[in-house]
């Protein structure tokens, strides 16, 4: 078993947090990892990603080769698209419909969602709204981990301790928030 | 004993705690900050009292490290790869010296330069100083190697280089963790003389220094990092240096390499080794993370008829970092590629934050600069450097941390007028300060800018020598106080602040003028900070 994932969004967008997520629960389960991130220059607004990779046999490099990746799971819509070098054939792409607009010539919308939608296997999730009706609009990375968690080879259950590990310090409430937002996230999609 | 999940970082700096370190010193840089974070965020390292504080530079930070040395103890310096040219004096003289208590000077490689002026390979530096170089090619490996490195420093007497690039101090992996050491007790060296560098003391030492290198590369203890792993098909030879072995390990999908492998993580290397690769195989592959440093080195075999591949013959790209991909071309293996990125994704580089006090110095400048026409703005590395791109377009050079202030005054010697430099505050203290004395000295027409945001923004917000020194620093060198001026970088101050920056750029002579207001970032993880404390 080995499942090589990529992680996109914007400096700021919390795609760390989802890695802390995932890394946790893959402990939880007794397999290998390694987890490249972007620290640096290119938090400053720019895009970043995480290449987040986890086996029950050792992991050589920290990074996915290209076509390669079994899922690229994104918090902003341009930033899926510019990973698709890394996606295999049968991968997933699984991203957040609502775009992170900090650039002047940013694309139109209709034609990012067309590109998505080219890929054969894509889930465009509106997490931000998702997240704000389930009482947390800060979520929305949590609400997309929830919607990938279908191609993720982890128990769910696992994933929901992870939640419960990482906000431990935070308290109940933010716990639950983040609890029901991951439900909701998954909820997104029937396999 | 614990399972730590870690980056490359922290796996050194969790090493150094466990291992006995009695002083970090460092200067932030990218890739190398998390090493002092990890550590002035440790809990461990605090109830063993472990100096943990920034230095104002690579080089204050060596040269401390090299003072704790003096008393028995271990001490670990940490900067990014281009820190060791600010760092190189000290470093390679303490070559020189040799230490007392072991040291670890960690040096973070950039290839690609995601954060960074230039890929500078550090192993270099070991070279030039005769000095050992580790260089791990994993997590663990780099939690293990930190116990080796210090053993070798306190046996050799000679501080030992770390190696590590990116991509290893920025991923995450499990690692498993050592019992701890207890801290060295504090001890003198024996030789009073050792750290006396005069030429009839320096010369004895020079030739110590030269025949260790001879025995580290006979060593057993330090060569059991170089590996020569059995493969059956001798069509080709593998050298994999640090990082690169992983790649090479990714495209091995069996587990084990066909061809025999050399997997280097200390140098120097037992010649030996390499010998043994070269006479038992047909061609040779030289993969490594940066400088074509093995490839010249194999190629370098006298009557060699081998042919040695990899950066210098287009096996690999002479520049950038490797990847999987790349490796797999060079071994003469398929890889995957998924598709191509679509037209309509656009570029999204860094920017100034929302609200940041750089952008109002800008505009304030550019509105000052205006009937003088472009191309007068020397600056210096860090958020602001973001000025060079639009909207601003306000700055005309990015060097090495401090050129800000000098380039300004070479400028104004060659003519230019007005020279301007911008500089932070953290750039000032680094290295701006004696080059403002240069200025004072001889009354260049130069006008600083210092851009003030009371951290160091660009590696995450650290603390800043500067905070609240600014002034009495420049007056202290010398600057007039009437040409020593703040402002407040906000939009509703814009006119005046242009007005006091024409006044002073017009002046003939040294000014000043600080441009002081908080780094957004910063203020808001403080206001956080408050409201969590009530
Ligand atoms: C010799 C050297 N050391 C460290 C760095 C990494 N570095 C680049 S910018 C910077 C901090 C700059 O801080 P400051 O001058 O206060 O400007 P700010 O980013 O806060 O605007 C650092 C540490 C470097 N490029 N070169």
């Amino acid at each position: 078993m080995k499942n090589d994932i990529i992680l996109s969004g914007v400096g700021g967008q919390g795609i760390l947090s989802i890695a802390a997520v995932i890394g946790y629960a893959a402990v939880e389960n007794n397999l290998y990892l390694k987890q490249a991130e972007v620290h640096g220059m290119s938090q400053r607004g720019g895009d970043v990603q995480s290449h987040f990779r986890f086996s029950d046999k050792p992991v050589a490099s920290d990074l996915i080769p290209y076509g390669e990746a079994d899922l690229i799971l994104s918090v902003e819509p341009m930033e899926a698209l510019r990973y698709l070098p890394w996606l295999s054939d049968k991968g997933w792409l699984v991203t957040n419909s609502k775009p992170f607009i900090n650039i002047p010539d940013y694309p139109d919308e209709d034609e990012l969602h067309a590109q998505i939608k080219k890929i054969k296997n894509n889930l465009i999730v509106d997490a931000d709204t998702i997240a704000k009706d389930t009482g947390s609009a800060r979520a929305a990375n949590i609400v997309m981990l929830g919607a990938a968690s279908h191609f993720i080879e982890l128990p769910f259950q696992s994933l929901q301790n992870a939640i419960r590990k990482l906000f431990a310090r935070k308290g109940d409430e933010i716990i639950d928030l983040n609890l029901k937002a991951l439900t909701a996230g998954r909820e997104q999609y029937n396999k | 004993m614990s399972k730590l999940i870690l980056l490359g970082d922290e796996a050194i700096a969790q090493a150094a705690i466990d291992a006995g370190l009695s002083g970090m010193y460092a200067y932030p840089g990218t890739p190398s900050t998390e090493i002092m974070e990890y550590i002035q965020s440790s809990r461990d390292a605090s109830s063993r009292n472990i100096h943990h504080e920034w230095s104002a530079n690579e080089k204050t930070a060596m040269e401390a490290a090299l003072g704790m040395s003096y008393t028995g103890k271990r001490a670990m310096v940490a900067m990014k790869h281009v820190g060791l040219n600010v760092a190189a004096d000290g470093f390679i003289n303490s070559a020189m010296t040799g230490v007392n208590g072991g040291v670890i000077v960690v040096a973070a490689d950039d290839p690609s330069m995601h954060s960074s002026q230039n890929e500078q390979d550090s192993r270099f530096y070991g070279k030039f100083a005769f000095v050992p170089v580790f260089e791990p090619s994993n997590q663990q490996e780099a939690y293990d190697m930190v116990f080796e490195a210090f053993e070798v420093s306190e046996k050799y007497k000679v501080p030992v280089l770390f190696r590590i690039t990116t991509r290893l101090a920025h991923s995450r992996s499990a690692v498993n963790q050592k019992d701890k050491l207890e801290q060295k007790e504090f001890n003198m060296p024996s030789d009073l003389r050792q750290f006396v560098l005069l030429p009839a003391i320096a010369r004895r030492k020079f030739k110590v220094l030269l025949s260790n290198f001879e025995s580290l590369a006979e060593d057993e203890k330090c060569q059991i990092n170089n590996q020569y792993i059995e493969g059956d098909d001798k069509s080709m030879g593998v050298v994999a240096c640090g990082l690169a072995y992983n790649y090479l390990m990714e495209n091995c999908k069996e587990g084990a390499c066909r061809f025999p492998v050399v997997k280097i993580g200390f140098y120097p290397v037992r010649e030996e080794l390499l010998a043994r690769l070269k006479s038992e195989c047909d061609q040779i592959l030289v993969l490594e993370e940066g400088f074509p440093v093995f490839e010249e080195l194999m190629k370098g075999v006298p009557g060699s008829d081998y042919r040695i591949r990899g950066r210098l013959d287009g096996s690999l790209p002479r520049d950038g970092e490797l990847n999987p991909n790349l490796v797999a071309k060079a071994l003469g293996l398929r890889s995957g590629y998924g598709k191509d990125i679509p037209d309509v994704v656009r570029k999204r580089p860094p920017s100034l934050c929302k609200g940041c006090g750089h952008a109002d110095m800008y505009n304030a400048l550019n509105d000052a600069l205006k009937e003088y026409g472009p191309g007068r703005v020397f600056s210096d590395i860090g958020c602001y450097t973001l000025g060079a791109l639009p909207p601003f377009n306000a700055i005309n050079s990015c060097v090495d941390m401090g050129a800000s202030v000098t380039m300004a005054i070479g400028a104004a010697d060659g003519g230019l007028f007005p020279s301007v430099a911008v500089i932070g505050d953290s750039t000032f203290t680094h290295s701006g300060m004696t080059g403002l004395l240069d200025a004072v000295i001889k009354n260049s027409p130069v006008t600083v800018i210092i851009s003030d945001n009371s951290t160091t923004g660009m590696t995450g917000g650290q603390k800043s020598h500067a905070t609240n020194r600014l002034e009495s620093i420049c007056e202290g060198l010398g600057v007039e106080k009437k040409h020593i001026r703040t402002i407040i970088p906000l939009r509703k101050n814009h006119n005046e602040n242009t007005v006091i920056m024409k006044e002073e750029i017009a002046f003939k002579g040294v000014s000043v003028i600080i441009s002081q207001r908080e780094c957004i970032q910063t203020a808001v993880r403080r206001k956080k900070k408050e409201r969590e404390k009530k």
